[in-house]
């Protein structure tokens, strides 16, 4: 039972995504064209108001429901690997339409060949797990 | 919305990003035996994949039983790109359908754009410590700068798909 509140997040997710269209492939093809204010609304939407509940989370030291601080674990400070792994996942992104959210989203309205895209990522989060010691970093 | 899905994860003590869970699927399919990246505790994770298959669940939901019209209503240049490059009706569905469809998987566009396309995601999610999710909306939200250069790097991987490579794959 204690996951059950995580699996009705997800589904509050999966519906926000959905009606936001931002699974849609056509949504990501015109976001990298510049061609409409859509998801730059969604996502930069998004952000501002993640930057405030963060801001509220900080200055007040919310505690979560286990009791503990929250916090976002900070990223390794480092240029190469932020760079060249974002413009891989961007190449990838822009030729899939879908990041790894939306893939399972779209799995859901029925389109079962995404399924091949979900184990391909599987197989490239594997292959980065065994190049890592000669990537740099 | 968005943004209140990452809080209520913050809330359970837990953090938003997706694409740590396809090293979760690794790890316990045993890939820890022989690589130490995905030598974990799976069970520690096991929250962000209830997560995921409620996603999914969600997706179900809102296109059998939320969604009045299937497509999506697309900027006029948009569609007319998307006419010079091939692709018949655009918007009409979420997905264009000469794509995304198991008769195309066995084709080279579809092996590039399926295969290839989840390939990349997956290893450069990884690579660069998150996805959308985890970087472009968790990290910049906390103003972390890694995540800024994340962001960064998508877009130029993803303009570079975009404008040149992409008018490539889909005239093959």
């Amino acid at each position: 039972m204690k996951y059950l509140k995580y699996l009705i997040v997800g589904v509050f997710f999966g519906i926000v995504l959905s009606k936001a269209e931002v699974v849609s492939w056509y949504r990501i093809y015109e976001m990298f064209r510049f061609d409409s204010f859509h998801m730059y609304g969604i996502i930069g939407s998004a952000i501002a108001v993640g930057i405030i509940l963060i801001q509220v989370i900080k200055r007040n030291h919310l505690k979560s429901i286990l009791g503990t601080e929250i916090n976002i674990p900070p990223k390794n400070r480092s240029v190469a690997r932020y760079l060249l792994g974002g413009i891989i996942f961007g190449l990838g992104w822009a030729l899939t339409g879908a990041c790894p959210g939306p893939m399972f989203i779209l799995v859901g309205h029925g389109i079962g060949v995404i399924l091949v895209e979900i184990a391909s990522a599987t197989l490239g989060t594997f292959a980065y797990g065994l190049l890592r010691d000669k990537l740099p970093h | 919305m968005i943004a209140l899905v990452m809080f209520t994860l913050l809330y359970f003590g837990k953090s938003f990003g997706i694409s740590s869970n396809l090293a979760t699927m690794c790890s316990m399919a045993g890939a820890g035996k022989t690589v130490e990246f995905f030598r974990f505790d799976w069970t520690k994770r096991l929250w962000n994949l209830v997560f995921l298959i409620g996603a999914l669940i969600g997706g179900f939901i809102a296109s059998n039983y939320l969604t009045l019209y299937p497509g999506v209503d697309l900027a006029a240049p948009t569609v007319r790109a998307l006419h010079e490059l091939g692709i018949e009706d655009p918007g009409a569905e979420f997905v264009p359908g000469s794509i995304f469809s198991w008769s195309t998987l066995f084709t080279m566009k579809g092996l590039i754009i399926l295969v290839g396309g989840g390939f990349l995601v997956g290893f450069g999610a990884r690579y660069a410590g998150g996805c959308t999710s985890g970087h472009a909306i968790s990290g910049i939200s906390d103003l972390q700068i890694p995540s800024i250069i994340a962001v960064v790097g998508f877009f130029i991987g993803g303009l570079i798909m975009t404008y040149l490579l992409l008018p490539v794959i889909l005239s093959i």
